[in-house]
Order: structure tokens, then C-alpha cells, then sequence
């Protein structure tokens, strides 16, 4: 039975895309409802998000490999073990607006090895640390300036000194703004390392993950 | 050997007539034991050996594959039949790496798969040895858990944690690396049955606030429509799908994985949505202004782009994975759960039902308008269309059909009847050409009673066609249907509509004869030239008892269609060239 004695065949017909009902509403590039008069995306913001993880092999490569896959926009990364043997705390500065941060949070709590994960809250107790090391021709102008920002020397040769100052993100900006008079031949700084405020846990940890 | 309980080295000794657990290898293989493993598809080399000699001893089936994408597939479709993982085995270095595409594949479909890959010894890992690759490294992206197994008393923990995690929570793939000096060391280590790991505790129910306000939402909507995702299938929640939207008169749509999860020949059914979905479907699903998405994850070939996808509707979102909740579209009722649970829970929850009346008459129209169909003048070659019709009316509703990645995938979705789960087996996010003949072989060896229909593309067939050599040396009774246009016709398509017809590596004026090549490997070749001769080869081809390739040359200028282009509006879906 061919199909032209089965059935005529005549192609897709139906009221072209001009004639057809139509929504009145609009998303965002976030998949936002919003109002279609005042379109508007969501702006980003800087936060940190704290993340307490068993010290195991790669996880840090998929952590990172996590940021690099999903665009997520990272300023730091720091980890360091915790009291806790075989646990970790990554703690992750970012600046997405709210659905990435929100996404961050849950695509890190995907991962096998990551115990808890949170976004603490606009104030927690921050610090980073930056090492600079800068021409010695003027010492004592170094000190100065490292003393201003309660820095410390940490070696003074003949054509260099290099310093540590310690302490949140702008005021580190400040003092690497401060050095740059004296030419700075290195920089290095570690991101930083925060911890939720006064009784407030950083992490909600089982007695089973401590 | 499901469900066994865990046996000490001594019992192992005394009673069970296995083999003595004597190294990692031992344990590896008797972790798939204890997880109820039937069948492996792999491929020997050199850092597997400890693995395939310990299999020397197992009543498990290993099915040795042409390549290792062959292998990955096939353990994908295994998985996808069965609901339980699919194993595949390869080598390190290149066993390894061909593995990739499947693994990825498995990822973005969630399809439970367990990956075994032999490994260089420890000792020389990071040296670059012969055949060494970074496979955990590579696959870490691309997996649910990728582990690198460091020592043989653990190693069989690892692929029950590993067997345990590919099946629980939302399915996906995962890997165990084996270093052959772990597989090789002694042990006599017994791993038990499959655990999952502390760390991880998928959802079981949604809040019932959350599921009482979805409800009540649903409840008042007017224009409500069910988007059901693979997660309904995945879930076995297709009976509570079916009988939620037939209680409360909710017509429902499906994604591509989660196609057969509501029968398409019911009143409520309006079938495929997205892309190349349904001209109704896609009519419903924008004018919406309630929709309850279950188990999907709002792929960009679903919603098109997200600034138009049910610009109107409420969206209740229920999944097993909150991040998938709001990743691409903003859930306005997120219930984060197991499909079948929640499910219950809203149904539970519901008190009365939306008024739908004046909404489904609506739906009818659509679905009078815009019914799928393809122009076919009498002097056309074959239309592709049509040989799925009539490979449809040619067998039971339980045929499981696969396909690989293009036009024929397409036309397959478009014109099967679907109705019932997990028999809808192809390569969805990723899109990864090849995938058609390896799953049904993966599929067949899962659902030996169930007809097994492959229908390709002769661009997709030619990328994995030497699997052939398997169906024939395992006497499986697959008929592969190559859907032949001498091109990669998707590709040729969106070249004639966005890049003004020039054909860039595109044609394939010289396919072989895929009826010669089916009989070179010992398989049955059939051809088909014009509509008269379809019908009978398709019988000819069903009855043969064995794997069989049908050669359908079909009209090179056929379209898919309707279609909605990347990132358009789902509402103006095309139905011509012309509309686009």
C-alpha cells in the first residue's frame, strides 16, 4: 500500500507567524519575568561564598574547573585546612548578579566532596594578605608608609625591601596605591579568608564531618 | 545477584562458588556483581588486563565493541532501558579518551553510566607514560563523580560508591580510574553492596508549602499546560504524570528525553515542544500562563531564546537537582524532589482543578491547524517521514527506537507515536552523531523481547557503523534504517537558510552502498528507491532474524520542519522556508 492511495499529503499548513496569538509578557536574559516597559537586568554584586569541603584529591581543580565552565566572574579563591583533619575551607570572592550568585552556591553543592556551602553575609570578618616587594633606594619612607598601614618589613637588602600588609580588600588597594611611589618590582596577595561574624557558623558541619 | 548482601573473604571461600577475591581487580569485578551488573561493553588493552582477567571468572557478560564510543553508548542506552547504570570498560590513554564523547553525552542526558579505565601504575602516573592520559582530569567536567581508585582494598568500594552515585539523585555518569598496580595488588576485600558516599543525600519530597502554593496556582490557571522532561522518566513517574493531567484535564507537552513519558495518542497530548516540536505545542507552551515543568532542565533547543519562553506563565518547577531550578528560567514554585514523589505530593495537594475547558478547545484547534504533515508530490523521491510512519505501523508500542544526530533524529521524533517510556533512545544535549547504532545494540542486549529499531542518518551511521561487527557476531536482531541523503543534511539545512545555499563540506556524494557494507560485515542489506517497495522491505526487514541495514534513498531536499531558529521565539515557529 503506497501511501497515495492511504492518505493525500499536502504539507504543513496553519496561520503564519504573523497571524498567530501572542504573549504580552517578556523575561530577561536571566529567564526573569519582568516587566516589558522597564527592561531591566540584574546588576551584579560583589560577595563572598564560603565552602567547607573533605580534603580530597581535585577538588579544588573542580572548583576552579566549575568557575572557568560556567563564566562565573571570581575575584579570589583561597583554601587552607580547617581544625577539622580532612577538611578544607574554600573561600571564594565574586561578583555576579543575584541568580549567578544563587547558582554558584548550588553548582558548588553538586560537587561530591563539597559538605556545605553559603554566601556570608555583607559584613563577615575578612582578611587578605599582600607581600610587596619595591625598590630600597628610601627605606625609611617604606617603613614609613608600612607603618601607616600596619604593615611589616619582612627583608631590607640593598636594592630592595619587601613588606606585608594585612587586612580587607580596600584597604590592601590603599596601601598597594601608597607603594606604587617607590616603584614596585613584585606583588603577591592571597585572596581572601573570611569566617561568618560572632555566634554565626561558617559552615553548618555534622559532628560525622569534623 | 542483585541485592546480595555483603560476604566476608571467608564466606567468599566457603559457599558462593565465585571466584576468591584475591586483588583490586577481584574486588572490582565483584563489586559489579553485588550491584546486580549483567552485561559490560568494552574494549582490552594493556593497563585494563588485571580487570578483564579477574572478568575470566564471571558469570557477567562482557561485549566487546568495534571502539570505545561504541562501548559508552552502548552502556548509555543500557542504562536508559534498564534504569540501572550501564558499565563500559577501556584502556587508559586512547581507550580512555575515546570514551569521552559518550561520557559527555551520558552527562547531558543524565543517563546512569559507569565508566572503568584502565590506568598506568601509580608509580609512573605524571611521567607521561605509554599510553597515559589524565583521565580523571579530563573527565572531572564531564562527569557526575570521576575517581582516581589508589589502592586495591578500596578500589571495589570505589566502583560500588561509583555504581551507587550514577544511579541515585538525578542519574548521570561516573568514572573510576584503575591503576593497574591497584588492580593488580592484593586484596581480599569484599566491597559489598553499592553505598553512596556520606556527602551526598539527594532530596526525597518538596516542601509541602512550596507544593500546596504550586498547587493552588496550577489550580487558578487558565491556560495550564504539563512540560514533562526525561526526569519524569528517569523518576518512573510516568504513571503519575499520566494520571494528574488526565484527572485535572491539563494538556501536556513533552521534551526530547522526556518523550513517552505521556502517551502522544491521547486527547491531552500535545506532544514535542521546542525547536523542531510541534506547531501546537509550541503555540501552547507560549501563551501559557501556568506551566508545570517536571524533571527538565530547560535546554536553549527547548526554550529557544529565554526571553520569549512563556513570557506569561507562572512556572512550577519540580526537580531532583535545585541547581537546575532557575539556572535558565526563573521557577516561580521551585519543588526540589524526587519526580514520582512530589508528584504524588501535588497531586495530594491539588483541591479541584483548573477550568480548562475553554482552554483545550483551543489546544484542538491548534492541533487541527497546525497537524504535522509533509508535502509529498507524486513524482518525489521517498519522504523520510513517511518510512518512520510506516516503521511505526509496522511494529509493537514497545519498540525502543534509536537514532543518532540530525535530520533523521528529527523526522523520527517528529512522526513516531510515542507512548511509552524509555523507548525513545537517542543522544539529546549533546547531539553526538554516532550514537544510533551502538545504543541499539545497548538497548537490545537490555530488552532482548522488545523490538529494536535504529533509524540513521547515513552521516551519523557512517561515524560508528563498523559496531555492526558486534550485532552480527552477538546475533542481535536490530534493523538499522539509514535515512540516505548523501549529506549532513542538518547542516546542509541551516546552510540553505542562513548561509545562502553554500554547501560547505556538507554533501556526501559518496556514501557506500549501505546494503553492500551491511553484508561485507554479515548483516542483512536491504534497499529501498520509491514508496512502492517500503512496506515490503520493511516486513522483509522485521522478520529477519538478525541485524539488518535498510538503504532508504530519500528526497536529498527534505526539511525539518516546523523549526524555530537558535535563540528565537518558540510562538513563531516556522513552518516553511519562506517563514524564516
Amino acid at each position: 500500500m503506497s501511501r497515495r492511495q492511504e492518505i493525500q499529503r499536502e504539507g504543513l499548513e496553519g496561520p503564519p507567524p504573523e497571524e498567530r496569538k501572542r504573549p504580552i509578557g517578556r523575561r530577561n536574559s536571566q529567564g526573569i519575568r519582568i516587566d516589558p516597559e522597564v527592561e531591566a537586568e540584574p546588576e551584579p554584586r560583589r560577595t563572598t561564598i564560603s565552602a567547607y569541603v573533605e580534603n580530597e584529591p581535585g577538588v579544588l581543580a573542580r572548583v576552579s574547573g566549575l568557575f572557568h565552565r560556567r563564566q562565573f566572574n571570581i575575584e579570589s579563591l583561597t583554601v587552607g585546612p580547617t581544625q577539622n583533619e580532612g577538611y578544607s575551607r574554600i573561600t571564594l570572592v565574586v561578583e555576579e548578579p543575584d541568580p549567578g550568585i544563587d547558582q554558584i552556591q548550588k553548582q558548588l553543592e553538586k560537587l561530591i566532596p563539597v559538605i556545605h556551602v553559603r554566601e556570608l553575609d555583607q559584613n563577615p570578618v575578612a582578611r587578605e594578605l599582600v607581600i610587596l616587594k619595591v625598590d630600597g633606594d628610601e627605606p625609611d619612607k617604606v617603613q614609613a608608609i608600612t607603618e601607616m598601614y600596619d604593615g611589616e618589613a619582612l627583608d631590607a637588602g640593598p636594592r630592595t625591601v619587601t613588606v606585608q600588609i594585612t587586612g580587607s580588600e580596600e584597604k590592601i588597594d590603599d596601601a598597594i596605591d601608597a607603594f606604587t611611589q617607590f616603584n614596585i618590582r613584585e606583588i603577591a596577595r592571597t585572596g581572601q579568608a573570611a569566617l561568618a561574624r560572632g555566634e554565626e557558623e561558617t559552615a553548618r558541619v555534622e559532628e560525622r564531618h569534623t | 545477584m542483585s541485592g546480595e548482601q555483603a560476604q566476608t573473604p571467608q564466606d567468599a571461600e566457603t559457599g558462593s562458588g565465585r571466584k576468591e577475591i584475591e586483588n583490586g581487580a577481584d574486588s572490582v569485578v565483584r563489586a559489579l556483581e553485588n550491584a546486580g551488573v549483567e552485561h559490560l561493553f568494552g574494549i582490552q588493552g594493556g593497563a585494563i588486563m588485571p580487570v578483564y582477567d579477574a572478568l575470566y571468572d564471571s558469570e557477567m557478560r562482557h561485549i566487546t565493541m568495534a571502539h570505545e564510543q561504541g562501548a559508552v553508548h552502548a552502556a548509555d542506552a543500557y542504562g536508559l532501558v534498564t534504569g540501572d547504570p550501564g558499565v563500559c570498560m577501556a584502556t587508559s590513554g586512547p581507550g580512555a579518551t575515546n570514551l569521552v564523547t559518550g561520557i559527555a553525552d551520558a552527562n547531558m542526558d543524565s543517563d546512569p553510566v559507569i565508566a572503568l579505565t584502565g590506568q598506568v601504575p601509580t608509580d609512573v602516573v605524571g611521567n607521561d607514560a605509554f599510553q597515559e592520559t589524565d583521565t580523571v582530569g579530563i573527565t572531572s567536567p564531564i562527569t557526575k563523580a570521576s575517581t582516581f581508585a589508589d589502592d586495591p582494598d578500596s578500589v571495589g568500594t570505589d566502583v560500588g560508591q561509583a555504581f551507587a552515585l550514577a544511579k541515585n539523585g538525578r542519574q548521570g555518569p561516573t568514572l573510576v580510574d584503575l591503576p593497574k598496580d591497584v588492580t593488580k595488588g592484593e586484596t581480599e576485600t569484599d566491597p559489598g553492596d553499592p553505598t553512596l558516599p556520606e556527602t551526598y543525600d539527594p532530596p526525597e519530597t518538596a516542601d509541602s508549602e512550596a507544593v500546596s502554593e504550586a498547587a493552588a496556582a496550577l489550580r487558578g490557571a487558565e491556560r495550564p499546560v504539563i512540560l514533562a522532561g526525561g526526569g519524569v522518566i528517569k523518576a518512573e513517574a510516568s504513571d503519575e504524570l499520566r494520571s494528574f493531567a488526565k484527572e485535572h484535564e491539563i494538556p501536556v507537552v513533552t521534551t526530547m528525553p522526556g518523550t513517552g513519558a505521556f502517551p502522544e495518542d491521547h486527547e491531552l497530548s500535545l506532544e514535542i515542544v521546542g525547536m523542531h516540536g510541534t506547531g501546537y505545542g509550541n503555540m501552547a507552551i507560549t501563551v501559557t500562563d501556568c506551566l508545570l515543568a517536571v524533571g527538565t532542565r530547560f535546554d536553549d533547543r527547548l526554550t529557544g531564546g529565554v526571553e520569549t519562553f512563556a513570557p506569561d506563565a507562572e512556572i512550577i518547577h519540580i526537580d531532583i537537582d535545585p541547581a537546575e531550578v532557575s539556572k535558565n528560567i526563573e521557577a516561580d514554585h521551585a519543588l526540589i524532589g524526587d519526580a514520582k514523589a512530589v508528584l504524588d505530593q501535588f497531586a495530594d495537594a491539588m483541591v479541584g482543578s483548573p477550568s480548562t475547558e475553554s482552554w483545550l478547545e483551543q489546544c484542538a484547534a491548534w492541533k487541527d491547524e497546525y497537524s504535522m504533515d509533509y508535502a509529498a508530490p507524486e513524482d518525489d523521491p521517498v519522504k523520510p517521514q513517511y518510512v518512520v510512519e510506516r516503521f511505526d505501523a509496522a511494529t509493537d508500542d514497545d519498540t525502543i527506537v534509536t537514532a543518532g544526530v540530525g535530520q533523521h533524529q528529527m523526522w523520527a521524533w517528529q512522526y513516531w507515536t510515542w507512548t511509552q517510556p524509555r523507548t525513545w533512545v537517542t543522544s539529546h544535549g549533546l547531539g553526538a552523531m554516532g550514537y544510533g547504532l551502538p545504543s541499539a545494540i545497548g538497548a537490545k542486549l537490555a530488552a532482548p523481547d522488545q523490538d529494536v529499531v535504529c533509524f540513521d542518518g547515513d552521516g551519523s551511521f557512517l561515524m560508528t557503523c563498523q559496531e555492526l561487527s558486534v550485532a552480527v557476531r552477538e546475533d542481535l536482531d536490530i534493523t538499522v534504517v539509514v535515512l540516505n541523503n548523501e549529506a549532513i543534511g542538518m547542516v546542509c539545512q541551516w546552510q540553505d537558510v542562513f548561509y545562502r545555499e553554500r554547501h560547505m563540506a556538507s554533501d556526501y556524494p559518496w556514501v557506500p552502498e549501505f546494503d553492500t557494507l551491511a553484508e561485507a560485515f554479515g548483516a542483512r542489506g536491504f534497499r529501498i528507491d520509491t514508496d512502492d517497495e517500503v512496506d515490503d522491505v520493511i516486513e522483509d526487514a522485521l522478520d529477519y532474524d538478525g541485524p539488518s541495514v535498510v538503504d532508504v534513498h530519500i528526497d536529498p531536499d527534505e526539511k525539518v520542519f516546523p523549526m524555530v531558529p537558535g535563540g528565537g521565539d518558540n510562538g513563531l515557529f516556522a513552518l516553511t522556508e519562506d517563514q524564516l
